[in-house]
């Protein structure tokens, strides 16, 4: 999507998604703190609660454009909505188009998804941010989170927490493999999508980051879940966590 | 683990070695292409795409540009068949065989061929017909498929090939494979001699000359043509492309994306029979445009599959690929593109192969490296889409149904309850709640502590706090 078709502007709306209305509210916080840093006001839309995503990667796109249809009327397309999400803001810029392709409101949801951005899109290329202040002493290992492809999320995140003091961004084998999640896939596909996952965690933890980082809770809620069972935690943190310790860190 | 998705029961069950030369072999050329392409071109992705659109635009014209090349190869001497489907195929195989009084058939590498199985049809009706692509011809030796596209012993090592040569007679067992391919070699070059006619299949045909480019790394395609006086050529209807020019970009990106060379081996054009102009090679040249279920995928909202080139990078990159190998996917074209492909072309057998759609976690990977930009996770969708539609549980085997979930999604009275009562999840062994998708998840994974609607609260007190 061309950055001039898209709705950006510092009065912006907040889509936590649903893993972080259920797990993951330090990310949420922390999307909140980031984007006010830059001068945004938030609005927190009460009604909001998912994307769509779990129906439409399943084939149901019947329940997807129920959902997908309550989420376009519950934000307002004439603003900004913000997501700490690479996943659900693809799913949005791109899957809302496959699944309204034959339906009458196929414009509405394209609307929506004009004004849709994940956080780190919506910092560089919404607000032309392209550097982060502060400090964390951290070598991390980025997780690409594969829904970024073909989107400006990975670039963006890579470009801010590049430019962070005491950041050193490592790179890893086999960066472009999938970590397994897949949404449904991972309990369809039980077997594989662990073997995919443990993987995934060798090669994000084989040069010993202090941090592995991810653009998406979903491949985290997945590795670490792995990781736990086995015993060997790492310490994981969201992008938005990352970009707000180092605020902290600077005052 | 219990799984309902066949593929995922083939991953488990996956000898770990095959899984090991297979990751091994994956890996190795999706690092070599990457390298190759990025050596080569300041922009590789416009290439692909480039190369995209050629092929796209040829198929939405497709009987314009098929029309031409028959009439193309007609005037260069050759004799065009349309064979609707894989049984027609072979028949006009055997016909033309029995027309020149033919029993013996060497072949160059096709996946057309497979796709029909020629082999099987031919020996029962009394002909041989030999491969002679080495990897195919182990493939055939031990009477198992390919898995792959491309490389198609990429599932066996070293061991299990002197075995199967020492089984087949072609010598004591030795397992060097230089003496292996030397076996092989001499086997060969008789059969080529022998052989009253010799198929091969075509990567490209040009619409503006009705050239025929064949690439192949050991020269058998040409071998296979040499000694005989009969050539057929079993080509797929959507191998056309427009112009002979359009071959330097696809010929560009084929050996790149397929293996990580420059250029395969051997690339040849072939033009027509033997004439005037052309001293060697077969008098007779019938080329054979196979159908079998690809003008159905062109009216459908599948069309953009057959784009394929066939250089296997889609299955190179792909996770699930690479953990499951491509006997999982119970058909002559594996991985990503199998999975979009090989239901379409089982007809009315649809149903029997829509789980392979759902061997993904659409990752994108295979889209990333297609070297004519298929958008395979589209695809991929779609037919979960149309499996759904369809009722065909296979498909949703082992999905849990999403329209309780949409319910939920779109009240959000109900979604704002369920936020505190997931609370309960933190108490409960995951392990004991009776839900398939639950147990699936939690055997080798934990769920973080459920803090359900914690966000929500801290954010309104921070707004009454401001």
């Amino acid at each position: 999507m061309l950055a001039t078709d898209r709705v950006t502007g510092t009065q912006v709306q907040l889509m936590m998604t649903c893993l972080c209305d259920t797990f993951f509210d330090s990310v949420a916080q922390a999307t909140v703190e980031v984007l006010e840093h830059v001068g945004c006001t938030v609005e927190v839309p009460e009604a909001q609660t998912c994307c769509g995503q779990p129906a439409f990667n399943s084939g149901d796109w019947d329940s997807t454009r129920k959902v997908a249809r309550h989420t376009c009327r519950t934000f307002d397309s004439s603003k900004p909505t913000i997501l700490p999400s690479g996943s659900c803001s693809h799913m949005i810029s791109h899957g809302y188009d496959l699944a309204f392709e034959k339906e009458d409101d196929l414009s509405t949801a394209q609307t929506f998804a004009k004004s849709s951005w994940e956080l780190c899109d919506f910092l560089v290329n919404g607000l032309g941010i392209e550097s982060w202040p502060g400090r964390f002493d951290a070598k991390i290992s980025l997780h690409r989170s594969c829904h970024t492809r073909g989107t400006q999320t990975y670039q963006s995140a890579v470009k801010l927490l590049s430019s962070i003091e005491g950041v050193e961004l490592i790179e890893f084998d086999e960066s472009e493999q999938c970590c397994g999640f897949g949404g449904t896939f991972s309990v369809a596909y039980p077997n594989t999508s662990v073997s995919m996952g443990k993987l995934k965690i060798e090669k994000l933890t084989a040069d010993k980051p202090d941090i592995v980082g991810a653009v998406d809770m979903a491949c985290m809620m997945h590795l670490s879940g792995i990781a736990n069972k086995q015993g060997r935690q790492f310490n994981k943190l969201h992008v938005s966590e990352i970009l707000m310790k180092a605020l902290r860190n600077a005052k | 683990m219990k799984t309902k998705q066949p593929i995922d029961a083939f991953a488990r069950d996956l000898p770990p070695e095959i899984r090991e030369s297979v990751y091994v072999g994956s890996k190795a050329k999706y690092d070599k292409r990457l390298d190759s392409l990025t050596q080569s071109f300041a922009a590789p992705d416009d290439i692909r795409k480039l190369a995209g659109q050629i092929k796209q635009h040829t198929l939405e014209n497709l009987p314009e540009y098929l029309g031409s090349a028959i009439e193309k190869l007609e005037g260069n001497g050759a004799k065009v068949h349309y064979a609707k489907t894989g049984d027609d195929a072979n028949q006009i195989i055997l016909d033309i065989m029995r027309s020149v009084n033919a029993t013996k058939l060497i072949k160059s590498k096709s996946m057309v061929s497979e796709e029909i199985h020629l082999n099987k049809f031919l020996e029962k009706n009394g002909c041989e017909s030999i491969e002679s692509d080495l990897g195919e011809f182990i493939v055939q030796l031990d009477d198992d498929m390919p898995s792959h596209i491309v490389t198609p012993i990429v599932h066996k090592n070293r061991k299990q090939i002197a075995n199967t040569f020492e089984k087949a007679g072609l010598g004591d067992y030795n397992d060097d494979p230089q003496t292996i391919t030397r076996r092989a070699r001499s086997f060969l070059r008789n059969k080529y001699i022998e052989a009253e006619v010799g198929l091969t299949g075509g990567n490209f045909v040009s619409a503006e000359t009705g050239r025929i480019a064949l690439v192949t790394n050991e020269g058998n395609a040409r071998f296979c043509i040499s000694a005989n006086k009969t050539h057929i050529a079993l080509i797929g209807i959507e191998k056309v492309v427009p112009r002979d020019k359009d071959l330097a970009v696809l010929l560009n990106l084929l050996a790149r994306s397929a293996t990580g060379q420059q250029l395969t081996v051997y690339t040849q054009f072939i033009n027509g029979p033997k004439s005037e102009a052309q001293p060697d090679g077969p008098e007779n040249m019938h080329v054979i445009f196979l159908d079998n279920e690809r003008s159905n995928i062109l009216g459908s909202e599948f069309k953009e599959i057959l784009r394929c080139i066939r250089c296997g990078a889609c299955l190179n990159v792909c996770p699930i690929y690479r953990q499951s190998s491509g006997h999982a996917y119970r058909a002559v074209y594996p991985g990503p593109v199998g999975a979009v492909l090989s239901p379409l072309l089982a007809g009315k057998r649809y149903p029997e192969y829509a789980d392979l759609p759902k061997a993904s976690s659409l990752c994108g990977a295979c889209n990333e490296v297609c070297p004519v930009d298929i958008p395979l996770p589209e695809l991929l969708l779609r037919h979960r889409n149309k499996a759904k539609r369809e009722g065909i549980k296979k498909a949703s085997a082992g999905t849990p149904s999403m329209a309780g979930w949409s319910v939920l999604c779109s009240t959000p009275a109900m979604w704002k309850t369920s936020l505190r009562a997931g609370k309960a999840m933190d108490y409960i062994s995951l392990n004991l709640i009776p839900v398939p998708a639950v147990q699936a998840w939690a055997k080798e994974r934990s769920l973080p502590p459920f803090r359900g609607g914690k966000f929500r609260k801290w954010f309104k007190d921070r707004q009454k706090n401001k």
